[in-house]
């Protein structure tokens, strides 16, 4: 189990230039998340790396405490496009 | 990882066009996301090969260091890793999975 506090933390730390950061919790039980992350650092980025260094931003968090993430990463410039 | 773990890895992509390393069969998922995924796969008309994991402890810990990625499913197509659940789904929604599983591309 992981708090969602800890979650945006680590994610606006490790993947940096973050401009938007959205966690929910999917079941209730802290450990089945879903994030959704604008940041620069994603630009020029292939979706996988832009996972990958989420990924990364989350270390350990990723081998137990978190059992399922759900990901959607996003440039500024994708995010704008996005809200329309 | 050893290299005797790798290697069987590489085998098993480079011996599938395309691979899904997941929890449980095609037949009987044992996830969510791993089920979601062999949905997909099977609308999109492909006859892939599934690997358990959870009958493999050694594959489903060395394929989250050979692929760089925490989670499972992975799947490869002709030895490339595609992605997890959410990078597959998204492709198969706009159409890019498609393209990526035909053999011209």
């Amino acid at each position: 189990m992981v708090e969602a506090e800890t979650l945006e933390e680590r994610i606006r730390q490790g993947v940096g230039d973050v401009s938007h950061v959205v966690v929910r919790d999917l079941t209730g039980t802290r450990d089945h998340w879903e994030a959704l992350i604008v940041s620069g650092a994603f630009s020029g980025k292939s979706r996988i790396q832009q996972h990958q260094m989420v990924y990364a931003a989350l270390g350990e968090l990723m081998a137990g405490p978190i059992h399922a993430l759900a990901l959607k990463t996003y440039t500024p410039e994708s995010w704008s496009e996005q809200e329309g | 990882m050893e290299d005797t773990l790798r290697d069987r890895i590489q085998g098993i992509i480079d011996s599938n066009e395309v691979v899904l390393f997941m929890k449980g069969t095609k037949h009987f998922p044992q996830c969510g996301f791993s089920a979601t995924v062999v949905e997909v796969l099977r609308r999109s008309g492909s006859d892939f090969q599934d690997v358990n994991v959870l009958e493999d402890p050694a594959i489903r810990q060395g394929i989250k260091e050979f692929a760089n990625w925490p989670t499972i499913p992975q799947l490869y197509v002709r030895g490339q890793f595609v992605g997890g659940c959410d990078i597959v789904r998204e492709m198969y929604d706009n159409g890019e999975l498609d393209a990526v599983l035909s053999p011209e591309s």
